[in-house]
Order: structure tokens, then sequence, then C-alpha cells
């Protein structure tokens, strides 16, 4: 029983710290993007908060928090209270098997634990894209029960342009997983250590950058990030399926997309990039001191990938729907299913 | 192994995730529940109303759509079971050997050959 209550606290104390940096990091990019996005613009960005305007998140969620919630009527009431949470749940518990540091156990009295992944579950990959399609569910009844018509035309848009860039996010994993031979991300992240010519973009019998190219575009796409935003398009939809949201609800489906941005950025570093190993194995901490250094590189990749999701929306401008779709089903496609075909015959040809 | 060390391994690696889906639950409803508990409320007609650029809302807003939408998810729900199919055999990919290869190659030709028939149908095409 004894060994049970340790294993629980330990359990719910990762599980804490976890939840707390992603939503701390969701704050962090509220305020980093504003401010990324003014520098290439050469303005200041928000300034009032705080020094720098540094407690601008702090500000925003308050602000939200305290706010009045409005429900519009005519809307289907429950529906509309549940779809921020069915968009927010899959997207923060997509962490729970994403390895932050070396995949060591530790004992601590008496018990065998990782620290660094919550749970090392063999089907990892498969765990987070089929939350990531619960987070579709949430966002067309969250555009459907509002009633409204921007909402319910947001919403299908916003579906129909996940479920088809998430087709090519399964296919162009499949290259890593057939070199890996694992769905399991603490095993994809082990078998690249060792320097940057391991990770799956480059390694040898054929690099994936191809099929990396392929998931940043749909990561993208899936996300709802400019220049894929059409579902929230605010110059057509004004803001898509949450325009009649309101207070602490919206701030979920704000909370939700950019948890979906902080997870394909640590999917992307996993799976492509090597997780938390260094460029050059020297710039790894030797022996019991490898953890720190890992959690850094690993920070360092994921807030890249989302730094480029900030370049890219201050860059490009926004596609127009029908291309959105096409580009999806016509390029990406194709060029998933290649690298697939190429990828098996080389790992045929040149056996690991 | 035997069933029950098997049962036991399971419950060892989702006993967490059941946990971290029961806490980002709780955090949503809790979070929710104390908002309300704080946030004034004043609800009025117009307020109320929904957003239509300012107007009156005029006629029901659960419209029909168009069925392309319907069409895309048909594809999606076809193509994504066939990448379902892939991901066991590039997992299995190194015991599998040459006969894993083409059994494969001939699955994704007719992969192919199903998305060539969607093409040329048009269900690819928005206009």
């Amino acid at each position: 029983m004894n060994e049970v209550a340790i294993r629980l606290a330990l359990t719910l104390s990762q599980i804490g710290v976890v939840m707390g940096l992603v939503l701390l990091t969701v704050a962090v990019l509220t305020l980093l993007e504003r401010k990324v996005l003014s520098w290439m613009q050469d303005r200041m960005g928000p300034m009032e908060v705080g020094p720098y305007g540094i407690l601008q998140p702090v500000a925003d969620g308050l602000k939200l928090f305290f706010k009045e919630d409005i429900i519009p009527a005519g809307a289907n009431k429950f529906m509309f209270c549940m779809a921020p949470v069915l968009v927010l749940v899959p997207a923060l518990i997509g962490f729970a098997v994403i390895p932050f540091g070396p995949n060591w156990t530790v004992e601590v009295m008496g018990v065998q634990f990782k620290p660094f992944v919550i749970s090392d579950i063999n089907i990892g990959v498969l765990y987070i894209l089929a939350f990531a399609s619960i987070g579709a569910y949430g966002i067309i009844l969250g555009g459907w029960s509002s009633n409204s018509k921007y909402s319910l035309l947001g919403g299908l848009r916003s579906a129909a342009q996940l479920i088809s860039y998430e087709l090519n996010v399964g296919l162009s994993i499949v290259g890593v997983l057939l070199l890996s031979g694992s769905l399991s991300l603490v095993h994809i992240t082990e078998s690249q250590v060792g320097g940057f010519w391991n990770w799956y973009a480059f390694a040898f019998p054929f690099p994936q950058f191809i099929a990396f190219v392929v998931f940043l575009i749909s990561a993208v796409a899936e996300t709802n990030r400019t220049p894929f935003d059409l579902p929230e398009a605010e110059s057509e939809l004004v803001a898509g399926f949450f325009t009649e949201y309101s207070g602490m609800r919206f701030a979920f489906f704000f909370l939700g997309e950019y948890a979906n941005m902080i997870l394909v950025s640590c999917m992307a570093t996993v799976l492509f990039f090597g997780g938390w190993d260094a460029p050059l194995p020297f710039l790894q901490a030797p022996g019991d001191y490898a953890w720190i250094t890992g959690i850094i590189w690993f920070a360092i990749k994921v807030y890249s990938f989302l730094f480029f999701f900030f370049w890219i929306r201050a860059t490009l401008p926004r596609l127009r729907y029908d291309q959105l779709m096409r580009f999806g089903w016509k390029v990406l496609l194709p060029i998933a299913l290649g690298n697939i075909v190429i990828t098996s015959i080389m790992a045929y040809i040149f056996p690991g | 192994m035997s069933g029950y060390d098997l049962l036991l391994t399971y419950l060892d690696n989702y006993s967490p995730i059941l946990l971290f889906i029961i806490i980002a639950l709780a955090f949503g409803l809790v979070t929710l529940a104390l908002s309300y508990l704080v946030q004034p409320k004043y609800p009025e007609f117009e307020k109320l109303s929904v957003y239509e650029c300012g107007s009156e809302p005029f006629s029901d807003s659960r419209m029909p759509f168009p069925v392309r939408y319907y069409v895309i998810a048909m594809m999606f729900v076809i193509f994504d079971i066939e990448v379902i199919f892939l991901y066991p055999w590039a997992i299995t990919f190194h015991d599998l050997g040459a006969i894993g290869l083409i059994e494969m190659l001939i699955f994704i030709g007719l992969f192919v050959v199903a998305y060539v028939y969607a093409w040329r149908k048009g269900a690819l095409e928005w206009d």
C-alpha cells in the first residue's frame, strides 16, 4: 500500500510540473507572439503592464477570468459550455507521453520511477494522434452549438481543414516509425542519441527531411495558425468557431490552440530532431548531469519551432480556402506517400 | 509473462494517463466554476442575440451546408484507416523482410489507385 501511495505522489507531482510548465509556456507564448510580431513590424508591442510589458499575460488572464460569460440565446447550452473543455483537455494530456529528458529510471524510496516522462506507453504516437482528433469534436461542437452563422461556417471549415491535414501528419510520421521500429516516443528519442547525424531528419539510410517539412506544414495547418488560419479568418468569419464565446471559455479555446502548438513542436522535436539529444556529443554534459543539458536542448528546439510559428505568421499572407484544401490533398499527400515508399525501399536495402 | 503480469504492466503504464486526463478535466471544470462565481451577470436581450455584424439576426443559423465537407470527412475516414494499417507494418518492418515490403508496396499501390480515382472524380476539387 505504501508503495502505491509513493508512486501516486510521484506521478501527481510529475503531472503537476508538466501541466504547470505547459500553462506557463502558454502564458509566455501569448506575450512572446505579440512581442516577436511587433519587433518584426518595427513596433514595441505591449509595454504598459509591468517592465517591458512582461506582466501582460497575467493581466489578460485576470481580465478573462473576471469577464461575463455570455451564452447566446438559442445556443445549445450544454454543448456550448463543454466544447472549450473538449478542446483544452486533449491538447493538455498529449504531454503525458513526451519524454523531456533521458530515459532514466531512478529509485525513490524503493519505487522505480522515470522522472522525465509521465508514462512510457508503447503506442505514444497513436495516443497523441488519437487525442488530436478528439480536439476536432470540440471545435465543430463549439461552432454548431453557438447558433451563429459565422460559428457554424468556421467550425465546419476548421474541422475539414483539421482532418485533411491530420492525414498528412499521420503519413509523414510513418517514415520515422519505419526507421525506429517503435511507436513509443521514448524509444524513438533513444534511437537518435549521439549527435545530429543520428536524428531522423538527417539520418542514414534516407533522411526524413521531406517528411519533416510535410509534418511541419501540416502541423501549422492543424493548429489553425497563419497562413492556414482560415477558420478564424477575421476578415471573413469574424472569429470563426469561437465568435460567440467570451470570458473563460474563450480563454480555453486560446489555451487549447497554444497548447496544441507546443505539443506539435514537442512532437517535431522528438520525432525528427532527436528530442533532448545535443547536436554534437561534446555539448551534452557527461554522466549524471546529462539531464540538465538534455532539458535545455529540448527547450531550445521546442522554442525554435514556436519562433518559427510566429515568424511565418509575420511573413506569409493567408491562403484561400480552396488553395488550402488543394495543397493538403494534392501536394502534401503524394509527397508523404512517396516518402514512405522510398524510405521503405532504402531501409530494406540498408538495414540498420 | 502471465496474464496477470500483463494486466499489472498495463495498469502501471496507463494509470498515470488516466490520472492526467482526470486532472486536466478537473482543471477545466474548476476554472470555469470559479470564473462563474466571480463574474458579473447582466443578461440583456440585445447582448444575448448572436453576432451578425450588428444587424438583427435573420433566419435560422443551423443552415444547410455544402456536401463537400461530408465528402472530405468520408475520404478522411477511408484514408486514415489505410494510414492506421501502415503503422503496424512500419513497426515490424525489419522482421518482415522482402515479403512485407512487396505486400505493402501492393497495398500502397491500391491506396494510390483509390486516390487517383477520387482525384479524377473531382472529390478533391473545391470550388
